[in-house]
């Protein structure tokens, strides 16, 4: 149930709404409980409303370091923990 | 689609598996619990326990809110479904969740109940409104990831003063379960470490998870769905065993921050307060582990405006869930598992959720126990 899935916004609609796009669906779903949401963004969307950005600096990184079998993710989470 | 696709890529899930491998010390036995539910399903549809050494093992844990739910919240919800005034919104996926004597909402529909599924709380706002002779009541039910949703949905409906609208509330809390599960370890299973949850960490950031490990000392890797997010957590959950450390890790750091989403735990702590305990399946009753709607919101609770009498709930008595949820048992090994029990004739709660770990292993995983049945 509390599978989010990532999804494009396409346009900012009035009332904190966005359209967005997933898997070629156009929806319309809330955008009130991330801030500063724009066009182009990914965003966590979870029963009609939108939960968390995706960082896309962060994705590519964590990709790097899954490809390298986990080592860079690991050390720089170590480092922010600390 | 993107970010999920490329974290399914089986070249690299390899990568990970053998570096695992590598790193796995063949004295040692690691017993990871994941929580949520949406871990579990993600485990078993991508055969991640076939990745993973012997000496590695997933015990799934109790994070899906449809399996923990009570079979007498179920039957509070079919009363109310079949009151003549009432209109009841709810999830899919609790339409088939058995209460007790075998009945569901989906027989309270058939039977005449006004039972509506909606995907969000907006639908069910939307309804009261179109509809202002139906009493519309949402049953809300779901960890922190579905609760600021009905929390706006509540000062939603105040600001538009819907007075036909109200909700059945049922949201409960991950940090309370995952303590409940560590305190009553002395009867049930032994965990070295947790994958942590993905978008209810989101919500509520990883700091809550710190007694975990300050407290009982074990590692606690909160990780995204996809199965390369598992893999990876698995492998630091490791590293952190094999190096004698027991820390907060956030591998899902393209999604989750230490402080979580401040505008969401705004609205919950705005709408919400906390149940001196709530009853879970399986784990029984835990303090401090439910919501209800606060005094000042205390119009839009459905419990109070219908008046509606706590009850007891049957469950079938062979029934494994609540020990399958605590991770004492498999689900193969409740003889109601793929005999009287599939998720066409669910009997229990884990066949029910997609992400309940006995409808995961039905349609994913059984195929395994034949083969070792068979070798």
């Amino acid at each position: 149930m509390c599978l989010a899935i990532p999804v494009r916004v396409n346009a900012l609609l009035p009332g904190h709404m966005a359209q967005v796009s997933l898997n070629g669906v156009s929806m319309a779903v809330s955008v009130a409980l991330v801030e500063d949401v724009a066009v182009g963004d990914y965003v966590l969307v979870h029963v009609g409303y939108a939960l968390a950005r995706i960082d896309p600096l962060e994705a590519a990184r964590t990709l790097a370091a899954m490809r390298e079998a986990g080592v860079i993710v690991e050390r720089e989470v170590y480092h922010e923990i600390y | 689609m993107k970010y999920i696709d490329e974290y399914r890529d089986g070249a690299v899930a390899r990568t990970l598996a053998a570096r695992i491998a590598r790193q796995a010390d063949p004295r040692i036995t690691y017993r990871f619990m994941e929580f949520c539910g949406g871990h579990t399903h993600a485990i078993s549809r991508f055969g991640i326990a076939d990745l993973l050494p012997g000496n590695v093992r997933m015990i799934h844990g109790p994070g899906c809110p449809v399996c923990v739910l009570p079979t007498g919240r179920i039957d509070m919800a079919i009363r109310l479904a079949r009151l003549p005034q009432v209109t009841l919104c709810t999830y899919g996926d609790l339409m088939r969740v058995p209460g007790s004597a075998g009945q569901s909402l989906l027989k309270a529909k058939a039977a005449g109940a006004d039972v509506r599924m909606v995907y969000s709380t907006l639908d069910a706002i939307r309804i009261a409104e179109t509809e202002p002779g139906r009493e519309v009541v949402f049953f809300a039910v779901g960890f922190e990831t579905t609760t600021p949703p009905t929390a706006l949905a509540i000062r939603q409906a105040e600001a538009r003063q819907l007075a036909n609208f109200s909700i059945f509330c049922n949201h409960v809390l991950t940090p309370p379960a995952i303590r409940g599960i560590l305190e009553s370890s002395s009867d049930g299973v032994e965990i070295d470490g947790f994958i942590g949850p993905s978008h209810v960490s989101a919500v509520i950031g990883t700091r809550p998870y710190d007694p975990f490990a300050d407290e009982f000392s074990k590692p606690v890797v909160v990780t995204g769905f996809e199965p390369l997010d598992v893999l990876q957590a698995v492998l630091m959950l490791i590293r952190q065993i094999n190096e004698g450390r027991h820390v907060v890790e956030n591998q899902y750091v393209r999604a989750v921050t230490r402080e979580g989403n401040k505008a969401a735990q705004a609205g919950m702590a705005d709408v919400f307060t906390l149940r001196d305990a709530f009853a879970w399946r399986g784990l029984g009753s835990l303090p401090h582990s439910g919501l209800k709607l606060k005094n000042t919101y205390a119009a839009f609770d459905a419990e109070r405006r219908f008046d509606l009498e706590d009850l007891p709930g049957r469950e079938n008595p062979a029934c494994e869930c609540g020990a399958i949820l605590r991770g004492i048992k498999r689900p193969a090994e409740c003889k109601l598992f793929g005999t009287a029990c599939t998720p066409e004739t669910p009997l229990g709660s884990c066949m029910v959720s997609s992400e309940g770990a006995c409808a995961a292993h039905w349609t994913y995983g059984r195929f395994r126990d034949h083969q070792r049945r068979a070798s």
